[in-house]
């Protein structure tokens, strides 16, 4: 008996029972569906928060003071006051695996333009800073060196900073704003942002020199945190190693002793984020293939039903000529073609719930042609491990017992 | 007991009386306990299953009480069905095959009905153009008329008659006397064992039966 006379059997036996063959598949198609959906899902929100990270610079680095422990008590404000602009010098003058450095200081203040105000903070940076976090000047200019060296009152404010003193699609350039009640120049305004992956607007911000805000705003002589880059995104892993290696030695910190700054990279957050949401798809897709568990298992039961319903049939294959071979396949190949016609049927309605589900939740979806294959894979194995047992009891019949059963 | 070629052998005997299981035997579905049994030369002792189920295939054709023709097929494909575990017959020599053994048969007209759409008697006779569709050296029918009327039983017989003449060994099983006497020999079993052979020595030719036997007998009921 060759195969395409065996499909031909099985695709007969299965349209004599439509609907029984049906039900019995809808336990795979579900099965099937709920997996494909989960990782389209999984994969699609991995993708957004990707894009959206990577849209801050993937060859980012950041360096934070470290809060440091000793023996359990926090030394507070004296560590967080780690890092100096001497450390920014070094660095520069250093480390290869660097692009750009900017250094930040933060200080947060009231901001009134005529008579609206707001609220927001105001970070000190160097000029380099736009290309680290990949900001992008709408109009107006970015600030120079002169106005670094002398600390002049100018800033660059963001998009929602516009619309919250000027209203929006105004363009405030030239304007001057009060911040913490000192008069700034506004000589910039950044393109809209959007907001970050974590739900943050990326465009309340104001951005001056750091020397201005350090010694008129915040009145510190230390530096909230410096933003470097890479030379690209593969030395993310050198830069860190680079960076942590010359601030350990400009901060004379003892071989014993820990860090007392922290250096992270946007490549070592993505990929943080990204093993949380590949938790989430596991666990997801793990509970999906359970329900794949129990749609094989109803397979199985309606083979067994089907073996005892045509035990007679088998007797006939069997008295002329059939082989215990030949009645094996027979119904095996039957219940693989209803695994694998479910899996199918899966596929397209995983893909269906995925996109309903997606726009529900306004995340987009991806279908990873590894699920699909995946999907498959397990459908075949299913057919084929729910199949057997039935198959084999079919196969051992006796012909003179099943011929006579009634 | 021998069973020559072109022989037609009618086994009978009680209920209980070992003819089934010799049928069993001859047919290859079971083993002998004792003794041996050679079919064409080939001692089935020495055969596994699936040798056993090369032979049926090849040299044996089954007709059985109650048909057993598989449901919802059609007469065609359930002619065609011993030809399918044949892996040198070709698509298109066992469909040419089966359309031979059910125009043998008479049964031309009736190809693609389905064994619920024809009557006992057609049943029958698709049973046996699927014993034949195998060419097979040895036809075994088990009661082959139990499920019928007088007429359409000796119709049967007619046409076991037909095949016997082109040269066909049939043996069957059955305990009706009348039926038996259709064969040329006649084996009487008992009790597990072979009571009596005889020749038939008043066969009876079922045309020539069914001559005298009027066609309609309604007239008489109304």
């Amino acid at each position: 008996m060759n195969f395409s006379n065996l499909f031909r059997i099985a695709f007969r036996a299965l349209t004599r029972n439509k609907l029984r063959a049906f039900l019995t598949m809808l336990g795979i198609i579900i099965g099937v569906g709920s997996v494909i959906a989960m990782l389209a899902i999984g994969e699609g929100s991995k993708m957004k928060i990707r894009n959206t990270m990577s849209s801050m610079g993937t060859n980012m680095v950041m360096i934070m003071p470290n809060f440091q422990r000793r023996g359990g008590v926090s030394l507070g404000t004296s560590s967080s006051m780690a890092l100096k602009y001497s450390d920014v010098v070094a660095l520069r003058n250093e480390a290869t695996a660097l692009a750009a450095i900017s250094p930040e200081i933060r200080a947060s203040g009231q901001i009134i333009y005529g008579n609206q105000n707001t609220q927001t903070t105001v970070e000190g940076v160097s000029e380099e800073y736009l290309s680290i976090r990949k900001l992008n000047i709408g109009s107006g200019r970015i600030f120079n060196d002169t106005e670094i060296r002398n600390m002049s009152k100018v800033c660059i404010v963001g998009q929602t900073v516009v619309k919250n003193l000027f209203g929006a699609g105004a363009d405030p350039v030239g304007l001057s704003i009060r911040i913490k009640n000192l008069p700034f120049l506004v000589i910039g305004v950044l393109e809209s942002k959007g907001e970050s992956s974590m739900g943050q607007d990326q465009d309340d911000l104001i951005l001056a020199p750091y020397t201005t805000v350090q010694s008129r705003l915040a009145t510190i002589d230390y530096l909230n945190g410096i933003y470097a880059s890479a030379v690209s995104d593969e030395k993310s892993e050198a830069a860190i190693a680079e960076v942590t290696e010359i601030l350990r030695r400009t901060h004379k910190i003892k071989e014993s002793q820990d860090n007392d700054f922290r250096v992270m990279s946007q490549s070592e957050l993505i990929q943080t984020v990204s093993s949380v949401t590949d938790v989430m798809t596991i666990l997801l897709g793990a509970i999906a293939g359970i329900s794949l568990l129990v749609g094989g298992i109803g397979i199985m039961n309606i083979m067994f039903v089907s073996v005892t319903e045509r035990t007679r049939e088998i007797g006939i294959r069997m008295s002329i000529g059939g082989r215990s071979r030949d009645i094996l396949l027979q119904f095996l190949v039957e219940s693989m073609v209803m695994s694998i016609l479910g899996g199918l049927l899966g596929v397209i309605f995983g893909y269906l719930v995925a996109k309903i589900a997606g726009s529900l939740m306004s995340s987009p979806i991806y279908i990873t042609p590894q699920s699909v294959f995946l999907a498959f894979a397990v459908c075949f194995v299913i057919g084929v491990f729910f199949g057997w047992y039935p198959a084999k009891k079919a196969a051992n019949l006796n012909p003179i017992d099943a011929l006579r059963y009634e | 007991m021998v069973v020559n070629e072109g022989e037609f052998v009618a086994i009978m005997g009680m209920s209980g009386s070992g003819k089934s299981t010799m049928l069993n035997i001859l047919g290859c579905l079971d083993k002998p306990t004792s003794g041996e049994y050679r079919l064409d030369g080939v001692d089935i002792n020495t055969l596994d299953k699936d040798a056993l189920a090369r032979l049926r295939n090849l040299k044996l054709g089954f007709v059985f009480q109650s048909y057993n023709l598989l449901s919802r097929t059609t007469a065609l494909e359930n002619v065609e069905l011993p030809l399918f575990y044949n892996s040198k017959v070709r698509s298109k020599e066992r469909k040419e095959r089966s359309i031979k053994a059910l125009e043998a048969v008479s049964l031309s007209d009736r190809m693609h009905h389905m064994p619920n759409q024809l009557s006992g008697g057609q049943q029958q006779r698709v049973a046996i153009a699927r014993s034949l569709v195998n060419d097979p050296v040895l036809i075994l029918a088990d009661e082959p008329t139990g499920n019928l009327d007088t007429r359409t039983s000796i119709e049967i017989m007619e046409l076991f008659q037909d095949l016997n003449s082109k040269g066909r060994t049939i043996v069957y099983v059955t305990h009706e006397p009348d039926i038996a006497k259709y064969a040329t020999r006649n084996i009487i079993f008992r009790d597990g064992r072979i009571l009596k052979e005889n020749l038939v020595t008043e066969r009876s030719f079922a045309k020539e039966v069914l001559k005298t036997m009027p066609l309609e007998d309604y007239d008489d009921i109304i």
